[in-house]
């Protein structure tokens, strides 16, 4: 039987196949509890968590959060508006003066790419990524490969395809490692400007040159935000041109196979990356992306608490 | 005291020597070369058998952090790191604290160097007063206080026009331009090349055109101006290709690499190794194998290190937030001899990259061991073997992307003004 | 097999403890009403199957049959052990007021049953709760008993008690591994 040994969870590049298939079967089990009238088990008790949030994001630490607690673990939340990181203290000492606390997991997110790695070379507890930079998003690759697996009970042979900033996005990243180790195909299409050079040598990935190109008999839709404080002034022209090319709405999903799953991973720029009657239609998953979120985190944190160093 | 190096290979390129020689040194000046020289009494006599003896190596791109930055290495750490390194004159950039964009910064470098420092030190002025990018410095007294070029290193002369007043201003003084070739809008806020790595890492990249464009602006300037121009760090294909097509034109441009930039591609990032962060940064292989080309080829002049010393702390960070920049001194010898030894270059071609041709750019009157000559020579190891350890380099700062690795080569003495500086 | 093993039980023998079992329970309980089956995971859950078509023989009708996985109310779980998969607890229906028999394959020590005993009560306050093992191997390191037992085998710790099942979760035969 497949067993865990990883200490950290900072990226689904480092996971194998088999690590992440149990993740995924793992949350699965987890989501009967959240259907319980006690929405509660045993598992961690008297563990601590901390959720060091360097950037804001309700949602994922909201997400981590409930799931820690329903695990019965103690947790924590820090976020950059009460904690030192705007008096100017290093990471490294913030983390060293976290651990004086002796917590088990620490789920960080972090605007630097890579900065769990330097986290993980400084203390002893469990780390999770929470988001690091452009890099990864484990936690969201892990629970858009589950809400897939919901609606179509395999991953093997799935068309997905992700629209979008590539470049900037931790949550193509993610998925792109993910769903090409369990034998999906990725597509991407977006900007030019927002096609990373090399990202069709990460797996399975073919980089389209339209978006309805890839929207082609496509399972799976995956609607990246576009973060118009980061696209800047110089990666597109504006957020209506932007929509007109690389927007989702009812004309073009009908190139995708019929009933194929929207997905987002939010917040949602309504009218930007998807219209309306997309993100509430038929074929939209978005609300099953967020409900799948606690069951994968509850599935990681039981996961790294039992893992052994490699 | 008088030196007689017996049975070593001498190698100089400047007088076309390589034979196994004896040299002989009197009152800080090479006084004979020749077979079987006999030593006067009082004579210390070095045995170089199995070692190669060369004009003293110079390193034209040193930040060498003194006055202001201190605690990163200063003048005494860095030229004992020279040293130790092989090299017997130093160039050291002026992003100092104050700059030196003065007589009393580059005289207080000049006299440190000379009265508690182990090797050569020349400074190089700044180009804009205060690096700032708007006025020029006042090169003639920063000349006259024995800069031996200006540059704004750490960043380029942004503004097209001013460049090309400086190159000609310059040029009528006689003091050669060093440019950091690189435009920063494209820079951005880019971490490490941009390609396939960068992709993975999710780190924003610095693309290669960013250092393409700004070399051919420089060429190009002075190519229109005909005044010479060096450019320094070459790192991408495009860039060799550039200077190669303008020296086939008859510009009077000069260029150097650094060891990192023929040894280790944007790989070595992996891990988010912040000992492999620099600017330019680590590129891809076939930038490498383009730098070798060039250095093969004689597009590129020197081999020079960009040593650039950082304390652990601004090492020690998130990726993004770690200082730009490696230590190289220690290390550039074995490195740069593993050209010779992969059939890059010849040991001659080496040797005159490493030494000849920087005296010769910069006008610095060495790089030879011409009879009179001032007795700057460096005896080197080709075989000994040694690891790069952190508490073992003499400089202050530790950031090598090779600590742990083992060389082969180094120096094994570094004779100075014909005073023995270093003896492994 | 590099060990030791002896076959304990066939299959015959292990659908007349089943039967028997059955027939207890409904003697003990005065008929079905108010009875859930629920099975810990995995072997006890085949054999909770196993008893529930036994009762429907006898009785007629069904009984409610769910599934109770014990991985996250262990407690071993803060060990540095490597955590494998956590099994799907599957109780489709309310147990509040109801006649529990948790089923499991062998009861050797009663920490499994601890655990589900733990994890039955987050799905409500049942009016009991029975347990019911095919084999009790002894050894107990809790203050817990079966009310229905298959059969009791006094064993060493060395030794290993084996519930076999075939590829229909259908229980073949009990070995005993040394």
């Amino acid at each position: 039987m497949a067993e865990f040994r990883h200490k950290h969870i900072i990226a689904l590049r480092d996971l194998s196949k088999e690590d992440i298939e149990l993740l995924i079967a793992t949350a699965e089990s987890m989501r009967e509890i959240n259907n319980r009238d006690i929405k509660k088990v045993p598992t961690l008790r008297g563990k601590t968590i901390i959720n060091l949030f360097y950037e804001a994001s309700t949602r994922t630490r909201t997400s981590f959060e409930i799931a820690g607690k329903r695990l019965s673990a103690d947790t924590v939340n820090i976020t950059t508006a009460s904690s030192s990181a705007t008096k100017g203290e290093t990471l490294a000492d913030t983390a060293l003066n976290l651990l004086a606390m002796k917590p088990d997991i620490i789920v960080m997110r972090h605007s630097v790419s890579g900065s769990h790695y330097f986290l993980a070379n400084k203390i002893n507890c469990s780390i999770i990524n929470a988001g690091d930079g452009a890099h990864e998003h484990p936690s969201q690759g892990l629970l858009d490969m589950l809400t897939m697996k919901d609606r179509f009970g395999r991953l093997d042979g799935l068309k997905v395809a992700i629209v979008g900033d590539i470049t900037h996005s931790r949550v193509a990243r993610s998925n792109i490692q993910g769903l090409t180790k369990l034998g999906s195909q990725v597509f991407l299409a977006g900007p030019p400007t927002m096609m990373p050079p090399g990202v069709e040598r990460l797996g399975d990935v073919t980089v389209c040159a339209t978006m309805n190109e890839a929207l082609q008999d496509a399972d799976v839709v995956m609607m990246l935000r576009i973060q118009q404080e980061r696209q800047g002034k110089t990666l597109m022209p504006n957020a209506r041109e932007y929509s007109r090319y690389f927007g989702l709405n009812p004309n073009n999903i009908k190139l995708a196979k019929p009933n194929a799953m929207v997905m987002h991973p939010g917040p949602i720029n309504r009218g930007v990356e998807m219209s309306s009657s997309m993100v509430d239609g038929d074929q939209s998953w978005i609300l099953k992306q967020v409900e799948n979120g606690v069951a994968v985190r509850m599935s990681m944190l039981y996961h790294v608490c039992g893992g052994e160093l490699e | 005291m008088n030196l007689l190096i017996k049975n070593g290979r001498v190698i100089d390129p400047s007088q076309n020597i390589d034979d196994t020689l004896d040299l002989l040194v009197e009152n800080g000046l090479v006084k004979e070369i020749g077979k079987k020289l006999a030593a006067q009494s009082g004579t210390e006599v070095i045995d170089a058998a199995g070692k190669y003896v060369v004009p003293g190596l110079i390193d034209m791109h040193v930040h060498l952090r003194d006055p202001g930055l201190e605690y990163k290495e200063d003048i005494i750490s860095g030229t004992r790191a020279a040293v130790a390194g092989g090299f017997t004159s130093i160039c050291c950039m002026p992003n100092t604290k104050p700059v030196i964009d003065n007589k009393t910064v580059a005289s207080y470098i000049i006299n440190k160097a000379r009265s508690e420092g182990f090797c050569n030190v020349f400074p190089v002025g700044s180009i804009t007063y205060g690096l700032s990018g708007d006025r020029m410095s006042e090169m003639g007294e920063l000349k006259e206080s024995g800069c031996v070029a200006v540059s704004d290193d750490g960043k380029p002369v942004h503004n097209s026009e001013l460049m090309m007043r400086a190159l000609q201003y310059a040029a009528g003084i006689g003091i050669m331009v060093i440019s950091h070739a690189e435009e920063l809008e494209l820079v951005g806020e880019g971490a490490m090349n941009e390609g396939f790595t960068s992709t993975e890492l999710g780190l924003k990249g610095i693309p290669r055109v960013a250092e393409d464009i700004a070399t051919a602006r420089e060429t190009m300037l002075a190519e229109y101006t005909g005044t010479p121009i060096h450019i320094a760090h070459v790192s991408t294909k495009g860039a060799v290709r550039i200077i190669r097509e303008a020296k086939a034109r008859g510009v009077k441009v000069t260029c150097e690499t650094a060891p990192h930039y023929f040894t280790l591609t944007d790989d070595a990032v992996r891990g988010y190794n912040t000992n492999a962060k620099m600017n330019p940064p680590l590129r891809e292989a076939d930038d490498v194998a383009a730098i070798k080309a060039g250095l093969k080829d004689g597009t590129i002049d020197a081999i020079a290190t960009d040593h650039a010393p950082h304390h652990q702390d601004e090492k020690d960070v998130e990726f993004t937030v770690a200082m730009n920049g490696i230590i190289g001194l220690e290390t550039s010898l074995p490195l740069s001899l593993g050209l010779v030894a992969e059939g890059t270059l010849t040991l001659n071609q080496l040797i005159d990259k490493m030494s000849c041709i920087p005296s010769n750019i910069l006008g610095l009157q060495r790089g030879t061991l011409k009879t009179g000559s001032v007795a700057d020579i460096t005896l080197i190891d080709p075989a000994c073997e040694w690891v790069v350890e952190a508490d073992k380099l003499a400089s202050k700062s530790k950031n090598s992307p090779w600590l742990g690795n083992k060389m082969i080569g180094g120096a094994a003495a570094t004779i100075v003004n014909g005073k023995v500086m270093y003896k492994r | 097999m590099a060990y030791d093993h002896t076959v304990l039980m066939d299959g015959a023998g292990i659908k007349r403890a089943l039967t028997r079992i059955a027939h207890e329970v409904l003697e003990r309980n005065k008929g079905v009403t108010d009875i859930v089956l629920i099975g810990i995971r995995s072997g006890g859950a085949f054999i909770a199957d196993g008893i529930a078509q036994q009762i429907s023989v006898i009785e007629g009708g069904t009984v409610p049959v769910g599934a109770v996985d014990i991985t996250l109310y262990r407690d071993d779980c803060s060990g540095q052990l490597p955590h494998q998969a956590v099994g799907r607890t599957d109780i489709p229906f309310s147990l509040e007021g109801k006649k529990v028999i948790l089923v499991d394959d062998v009861l050797y020590t009663g920490r499994t049953i601890r655990a589900a005993m733990d994890a039955l009560m987050d799905f409500g306050r049942p009016q009991s709760i029975q347990l019911a093992v095919l084999i009790d191997r002894g050894h107990r390191e809790l203050p817990i008993r079966a009310d229905f037992v298959g059969r009791n085998v006094p064993t060493s710790h060395k030794e290993n008690v084996q519930v076999v099942f075939d590829g229909l979760n259908q229980p073949i035969e009990v070995v005993l591994e040394k």
